[in-house]
């Protein structure tokens, strides 16, 4: 997925009928030579995606060669498995984070949209499809809460959705009483995405299809629209996009909505996953999903990244989690590995937006 | 602050010599305040089709706010302003760049993490005919640097070769020639350059004058807002003098020179010592 992203990327660049110097970037005036560290932060930063892949395939090689269980085509369709949910929710994380934002809510949103669900079907009996679209339709107006706060209010995002983080997690808990809706009473709609079929001996769920599908289409909006365009000038450079004419606060309310839907559908994603309503399950994958997107390569600070990099990040981190633990790590070296990957990642962000300012 | 005189002087430019020269924008008695504030103070303004006027002034003499209002970033709160002879109110600086006012305003306004050509093209970027622009809604990125790269080889800008670089990987220079190159591709009425060459070397600030040259040879009047004397007197036709919120003069910069210029601009001198009522 990633390496075709990269390549369309490729393929647009050689159809411009430029001549191209040999590295395929202009020598800065007065010709001043890259030193080989400066040649790779350049091509790092006009390819943000060399970073999460060189760590994923050397933790797939690393791995592979430790445990003899861990390079098979089962395993790593459990690895998708298990950071389908965590992906989702950074498809939405990184929209907001490219606009410079960022959402603290998105596991509380998502709860509560699944519980909504839960209640509409089971408590309340509206066919099952009536209530998946209304618990969709949650997720999209917590969205909208959160980018009128945001965009209205003039809030900070990480502020906003702090609040919001609570406000949502209290709903979730009113709703569902605290209570899990049993598997032997969710409808089968609900968990559908949690089936699948065999390909190769190895058992792939629709689930997982529906992920690497949404990655696909929002890698195509944030490459190919205009609005995937203003999303990164706003997170980039408010002011010039303003000036540019862009509608900055209807870019962004538009990003927090857009969100809200992804994590609706996340949300069913989540029941499919666990096979139960749970209000707690998947209650630190805010976090989660931040992390994703962070080692995925996108900047923190905005307008730089790929939603490719969030489904790497996710990957890396469930490569991480599995490699080890079948290695006979305990789980805590799972959760130190990845704090060290996130500062790593961080750490090279700072260094290549140096070179831009 | 009301003299009489500088009233006199300013208020004569309407009436002079060049009344018979069409003016691309005009100001009358243009006033801007922020709070206790007077930052424009009835000034008059004028470009005239096909040249470059140059705005002087001190610091605080009120240059920013009268580009502001011209750019359509803030609205005046008392005076008309024309466009093309006819009184309009920029709400926005989308609404001035639609009656094809351009500015290259001193911040840039540039994305440096987006590529050269979606940088020229932010905010009117260009769909692909068809299914695939109306219902996918697909740029035509395709077509948008071929014209990206136009308008930057029309402006002589080979040295940039690859549009589809971000803009963070240019230099100062290469990044104003973008920001120009903008302006010039869409400004089909006026080009405004603020500071264009305050954060350049000597090298980089001599190529953004030739590209000032380059975008007057084609017709488009240009304003230039400039701290730079030297590069002042080269390239413009007339020099507004911005003194405490007003216009105290309008003259050709063949019949002034650089001394006098600087000390109508802090106040050393006044235009009657100059005899300039018949330029201003």
């Amino acid at each position: 997925m990633a390496r075709s992203a990269t390549d369309a990327r490729e393929d647009e660049r050689a159809s411009i009928p430029a001549p191209k110097s040999p590295r395929g970037l202009v020598e800065i005036d007065g010709g001043a030579r890259l030193t080989p560290i400066q040649w790779i932060e350049r091509r790092m930063l006009s390819r943000p995606l060399i970073g999460p892949i060189a760590v994923l395939v050397f933790a797939l090689i690393v791995f592979s060669i430790v445990s003899p269980n861990f390079g098979t085509l089962q395993n790593f369709s459990l690895i998708l498995q298990q950071v389908q949910v965590i992906a989702m929710l950074g498809i939405a994380q990184t929209l907001i984070i490219l606009t410079a934002g960022i959402d603290l809510s998105v596991a509380a949103v998502m709860l509560l949209a699944q519980v909504v669900m839960g209640k509409l079907a089971v408590a309340m009996g509206l066919p099952p499809e009536l209530a998946l679209v209304l618990g969709i339709l949650v997720g999209v107006a917590c969205g909208a809460i959160n980018g009128l706060i945001v965009t209205k209010l003039n809030i900070p995002p990480f502020i906003a959705t702090l609040g919001t983080l609570s406000i949502f997690y209290a709903l979730n808990i009113f709703l569902s009483g605290g209570e899990s809706v049993p598997y032997a009473d969710v409808p089968g709609l609900f968990t559908w995405l949690g089936t699948g079929f065999q390909v190769l001996g190895t058992t792939f769920t629709f689930g997982q299809v529906l992920t690497i599908l949404m990655f696909l289409v929002f890698a195509y909006i944030l490459r190919s629209t205009a609005w995937g365009t203003h999303i990164y000038a706003v997170g980039d450079n408010l002011e010039a996009a303003r000036l540019s004419g862009i509608r900055v606060n209807r870019v962004l309310m538009s990003v927090y909505i857009v969100a809200g839907l992804i994590i609706g559908v996340t949300a069913w994603l989540l029941i499919g996953r666990i096979g139960s309503i749970s209000p707690t399950a998947g209650a630190s994958y805010n976090l989660a999903s931040i992390t994703a997107v962070v080692i995925g390569g996108t900047s923190l600070f905005g307008g730089r990244g790929r939603i490719m990099g969030t489904l790497l990040g996710a990957v890396i981190v469930g490569v991480f989690s599995s490699g080890l633990s079948l290695a006979g790590f305990d789980n805590l070296w799972q959760e130190f590995t990845i704090g060290i990957l996130i500062i790593g990642a961080v750490a090279v962000d700072q260094r290549l937006r140096k070179i831009g300012r | 602050m009301t003299t009489d005189t500088t009233a006199a002087v300013a208020g004569g430019a309407a009436s002079a010599p060049f009344r018979s020269h069409e003016l691309v924008i005009e100001g009358r008695k243009l006033v801007k305040r922020y709070g206790h504030v007077v930052a424009l103070d009835e000034t008059d303004f004028e470009i005239r089709q096909g040249e470059v006027l140059a705005v002087i002034g001190d610091n605080g003499a009120g240059k920013s706010s009268l580009i502001q209002c011209l750019s359509g970033a803030v609205q005046p709160d008392e005076g008309e302003l024309l466009v093309g002879g006819e009184l309009t109110t920029l709400k926005s600086p989308v609404e001035a760049r639609r009656l094809g006012i351009e500015t290259v305003f001193q911040s840039l306004a540039v994305s440096p993490a987006l590529d050269v050509a979606s940088n020229i093209f932010l905010g009117r970027e260009l769909r692909r005919a068809g299914i695939a622009g109306s219902v996918f809604r697909m740029l035509d990125k395709k077509k948008m640097r071929q014209e990206a790269l136009g308008a930057m080889s029309e402006l002589g800008l080979q040295t940039l070769q690859n549009v589809g670089q971000s803009v963070e990987t240019l230099s100062g220079g290469q990044r104003q020639g973008v920001a120009v190159a903008r302006a010039a591709a869409f400004g089909s009425k006026v080009v405004i350059l603020d500071e264009p060459t305050a954060a350049l070397g000597v090298k980089e600030s001599g190529r953004v004058v030739k590209l000032i040259k380059d975008i007057n040879a084609r017709g488009i009047p240009v304003i230039l807002i400039s701290h730079n004397m030297p590069q002042i007197f080269e390239v413009a036709d007339r020099v507004h003098i911005q003194r405490l919120g007003r216009r105290i003069a309008l003259v050709e910069t063949s019949q002034i020179d650089m001394g006098d210029a600087v000390a109508l601009m802090v106040g050393a001198k006044t235009p009657e010592q100059l005899g300039l009522e018949t330029a201003s």
